[in-house]
């Protein structure tokens, strides 16, 4: 027990691998906020040109859209930041985060929020038109808002699972959170510094979960 | 060498890809493996965790949402971490496998409880009460009147969850699992040519499209008769 305390809860080690760990945490909130918009832009674009009725414009994106959920994001992110080099196209690990996280967070949103879109019933969007209200304000005011609300829990649940997936890029050693913890780690021999930082990774994301779990539920409620 | 030769050189070469495809196919079986693991005991123990939430017993069932909360907080990848690099220290080793295995699985139990519950929970009173006055008891009830219906709304949410969670089987690289993407970056690192990496890629797409239609087709399949 001594010893599983000494390794684990090691409250000098946590002390003194605080500065670079806050150092991460700033970066991983950086890091979410540029991804969680960058992936709702592409969402939102995706999901309009998804509702096209153009097949040669529907079937290559709704293509696209499964190869980018198929494609484990980790996956996409070495194939950019290693493979691409090659090419003679070196992005950086900023670079090739956001570009990752644009094609895969972004085919996520689209497909949360296509759904979202199809459960507006048709005769909105006539009746929007009958006013005489144009088409991109039928979009805004009447399709869209509507949309979002049908579909809140589902998109605040993939902004928790983006916002915890910024940890894989610590693989192309970006310094977020999960990386300078593995640092500290490494420097320290001892496993205190990665368990600081999943504590700081539960407290930063546990109102989210909790917000979620009773949005879900007021959803079952509705249904029964 | 003109653009194309030299894009065709780095990303599909033949003489590498003949090398290392033997490599990445091991890599597949690994992945499938530890998939199904996961799968398998995440559903499992998810489901059960579920059911014992039924029996309503207050300090329990904080025991369960709390460890709900904390597994749907915590990235898989923070854990995997966690597990392999920090458990040796307190004495518990477990290889790469066994911890993303170990890591993916809670994962999965966290986000599968919270969809049976759900599930278990919609599904009407009265059923509960009609069973209850063809005189049987608690698991009878739960087992042959709840449980099918609530798998049933399960399902839609469930198979995104699970193909997503599954997908994680990629992290495993970090802690030298040589599962497609582990067996790609070596093969990539030993012949100084990203094709092993464009072969993992495709190996991936092979695996894993087929189950992202097939979860789409089950979405809407599933969601007609509610």
């Amino acid at each position: 027990m001594a010893d599983f305390a000494d390794a684990f809860l090691n409250a000098e080690i946590a002390v003194a691998a605080w500065p670079i760990l806050w150092l991460g945490l700033q970066q991983t909130v950086l890091l979410a906020l540029l991804v969680v918009p960058l992936g709702l832009a592409a969402g939102v674009g995706f999901a309009l040109l998804s509702t096209r009725r153009e097949p040669w414009l529907r079937w290559p994106l709704m293509a696209m859209i499964d190869i980018f959920r198929a494609i484990p994001p980790l996956v996409l992110l070495i194939l950019l930041y290693a493979g691409l080099p090659f090419a003679g196209l070196d992005l950086g690990a900023w670079g090739a985060v956001a570009i990752a996280f644009l094609l895969n967070t972004g085919a996520y949103y689209a497909e949360i929020l296509r759904a979202g879109i199809e459960s507006v019933p048709r005769g909105q969007a006539e009746a929007a038109r009958a006013l005489g209200l144009r088409r991109w304000q039928v979009w805004i005011f009447v399709v869209l808002p509507q949309a979002v609300r049908n579909v809140l829990p589902d998109l605040l649940g993939n902004t928790l699972e983006v916002v915890k997936l910024t940890s894989i890029a610590s693989v192309v050693a970006l310094p977020e959170l999960l990386f300078q913890a593995r640092q500290a780690q490494s420097v320290t021999f001892n496993a205190t510094p990665i368990l600081v930082a999943a504590a700081a990774y539960f407290l930063l994301l546990w109102p989210l979960v909790r917000l979620l779990s009773r949005l879900e539920d007021r959803k079952l409620a509705a249904q029964r | 060498m003109s653009g194309w030769e030299g894009f065709a050189f780095s990303f599909l070469n033949a003489r590498v890809a003949a090398e290392y495809w033997p490599k990445i196919l091991e890599g597949l079986g690994v992945t499938v493996a530890l998939a199904v693991l996961v799968v398998v005991s995440g559903l499992l123990l998810g489901l059960g965790l579920a059911v014992l939430r039924c029996l309503g017993v207050r300090p329990l069932n904080w025991a369960i949402v709390f460890l709900v909360d904390l597994f749907r907080a915590l990235p898989p990848l923070v854990l995997i971490v966690l597990i392999y690099f920090g458990l040796p220290a307190a004495g518990i080793g477990f290889s790469g496998f066994w911890a993303t295995w170990l890591a993916l699985t809670l994962v999965l139990t966290a986000f599968a409880e919270e969809i049976f519950w759900g599930s278990i929970r919609a599904v009407p009173k009265g059923q509960w009460e009609a069973g209850r006055a063809l005189g049987l008891r608690f698991l009878p009830i739960l087992r042959r009147i709840v449980l099918p219906q609530a798998i049933r709304i399960a399902v839609p949410p469930l198979t995104n969850r699970t193909i997503a969670i599954t997908k994680g089987t990629a992290l495993g690289s970090v802690v030298a699992v040589s599962e497609i993407l582990g067996a790609a970056q070596s093969g990539m690192a030993f012949s100084g040519n990203p094709t092993p990496l464009m072969l993992g890629a495709a190996a991936y797409l092979a695996l894993f499209l087929p189950v992202v239609v097939a979860g789409r087709w089950v979405e809407t399949r599933f969601a007609w008769r509610r």
